[in-house]
């Protein structure tokens, strides 16, 4: 088993194909969509293949150390002009091609017009220490 | 073995170690000692007064331990102190532990996680979990906590408001998992209420009482946010919302209004009210204008400017809104609510979906969103 983290982009990704913003859905629009990540993330938990998932609010802010003495740097918030991370999941699944799959399942909850929105996902594997034992003969 | 007895000796017994001079971690040891024996030796020999057996067999472990420690001299000198043998006085010490964990040299999050574990008697498991963090999180939240008042003498008087405070900020949290925060910080303020005769004591409790009586109806079964005037009033807990108003209405014959009252005097009102629409929105903004003059709190006027809107109509509530900085958490929900129901229904998607941004949980995220595409749906795409 590999952990991965999917990434739901507010900005900063490619363009999805059904790219209607939220509040231009339908109610019942907004309500299916909700209902397809909830399921989503419900169906893995019985699997056995979902860690962990969050929402993130839509302001960051950049930070750097300046110096001895001084206060941190903060560049912005800018909610308007950088990428941002509007959510994330992590899974705990067999292979990559299986991450790869299930972020290509969530990329299709419904959006506007019931419609799958399509959206870009990122996909990343967290690095793990390496095994104390290499070449075990029944595998993992 | 009754779980419950013991959960509530637990703080009482920890309470009476720490008057009598031991440090708070080593009388939580000692406590924890005492409740293994206990379970150990009740089934057979079940003892006739419980704190009493608890008192006195935790104090023999915090003695054993503080005499097998040689470096643990100088609190030895204090152990020779020790009170004469006989019952435990039944003055609620519990009431120093409440002072204790709300110390002002605690931040927030620590009073509240030290207030949980001393008074509640909570596990910090179960804390982790209310609070979804790594249990490994919450014990160096706890331990550095207890560290910090280890160095505070318990001879300052201690200060209610911020012990209010504390149960306040539990009750908000009100995860629901093992542990339901919000129905342990009810339980804490009604022992609070029960060891001191103070108004706002009562006022939190009437409030806790009065919001709690209306939360099964606050979220439909998909997790959904349900707003006030679309709750189902049949459900609303009937016996809790009696409690809350009957011990507002004496605290407030006391005459010393303090913000929790005021608070619980909205709710009463809303709880009061049969349906939505005989909701007495005069009498809510003279409360809140009680309120802002208590706390001038720019939150409160926020509040204030939704019951204006409902007792005066929109656009009164809009100019009193207009008088806000909109950058408060919030704002742009309420100036959405406003802008709607006076009709401008383009300002008011706008502000919705604005509100939706900034919205601080995905509930009420999805919530506005929806009021937005409400909106935007029905003035066609």
């Amino acid at each position: 088993m590999a952990k991965y983290l999917l990434l739901k982009h507010y900005r900063g990704a490619p363009a999805p194909v059904n790219d209607v913003p939220m509040d231009q859905w339908a109610p019942e629009e907004v309500s299916a969509h909700v209902q397809y990540m909830q399921d989503f993330a419900a169906r893995l938990e019985k699997t056995g293949e979902f860690v962990d998932g969050q929402a993130l609010a839509p302001e960051g802010a950049w930070v750097r150390y300046d110096g001895e003495g001084r206060p941190p740097v903060t560049d912005g918030p800018f909610a308007e002009t950088k990428d941002l991370i509007a959510g994330w999941m992590v899974i705990d699944v067999d292979s990559y091609e299986r991450a790869v799959e299930l972020a290509g399942e969530l990329s299709a909850a419904p959006g506007a017009g019931g419609k799958p929105i399509h959206e870009w996902l990122e996909v990343r594997p967290f690095l793990a220490a390496p095994p104390t034992i290499t070449g075990c003969p029944h595998g993992d | 073995m009754d779980e419950a007895l013991l959960r509530s000796l637990t703080p009482r017994v920890l309470a009476v170690l720490v008057r009598r001079g031991a440090d708070f971690a080593a009388a939580e040891d000692a406590v924890q000692d005492a409740l293994i024996e206990a379970v150990r030796v009740w089934p057979a020999d079940p003892p006739r007064d419980a704190k009493g057996w608890l008192v006195t067999v935790a104090w023999r472990k915090f003695l054993d331990q503080a005499r097998a420690d040689a470096a643990r001299r100088r609190r030895e000198d204090r152990v020779d102190e020790e009170p004469p043998p006989g019952p435990t006085p039944t003055a609620d010490d519990t009431l120093q532990l409440y002072f204790l964990c709300a110390h002002p040299s605690l931040t927030p999050s620590s009073a509240v996680a030290l207030t949980l574990r001393a008074v509640g008697g909570l596990t910090t498991r179960q804390i982790a979990q209310a609070y979804l963090v790594p249990e490994a999180t919450m014990a160096q939240r706890i331990s550095r906590a207890k560290r910090t008042v280890s160095r505070v003498r318990f001879d300052q008087p201690g200060d209610v408001a911020t012990v209010l405070r504390v149960l306040y900020l539990v009750f908000n949290e009100g995860y629901s998992g093992d542990v339901d925060l919000a129905a342990e910080a009810i339980r804490l303020t009604r022992q609070l209420a029960a060891a001191i005769d103070h108004p706002e004591v009562a006022g939190l409790l009437a409030l806790m009482l009065l919001h709690h009586a209306r939360r099964a109806t606050r979220t439909a079964p998909d997790g959904s946010l349900v707003p006030l005037a679309e709750q189902d009033r049949s459900r609303w807990d009937t016996a809790a919302i009696a409690e809350g108003i009957a011990l507002l209405q004496a605290a407030l014959a006391r005459d010393r209004l303090g913000e929790f009252q005021a608070q619980a005097a909205i709710a009463a009102l809303h709880a009061d009210a049969p349906t939505a629409e005989e909701t007495d929105w005069v009498q809510i903004v003279q409360w809140y204008d009680e309120l802002t003059r208590l706390t001038d709190s720019p939150i409160v006027r926020l509040n204030r400017a939704v019951a204006v809107g409902e007792a005066d109509g929109p656009r009164a509530g809009l100019a009193a809104l207009a008088a806000l900085d909109d950058s408060l958490p919030r704002h742009a929900a309420v100036a959405a609510y406003l802008h709607e129901r006076d009709g401008d229904l383009t300002t008011a998607a706008r502000l919705y979906a604005e509100a939706a941004h900034q919205a601080p949980n995905l509930a009420e995220r999805d919530y506005l969103t929806r009021q937005a595409a409400r909106l935007n749906a029905s003035r066609g795409r």
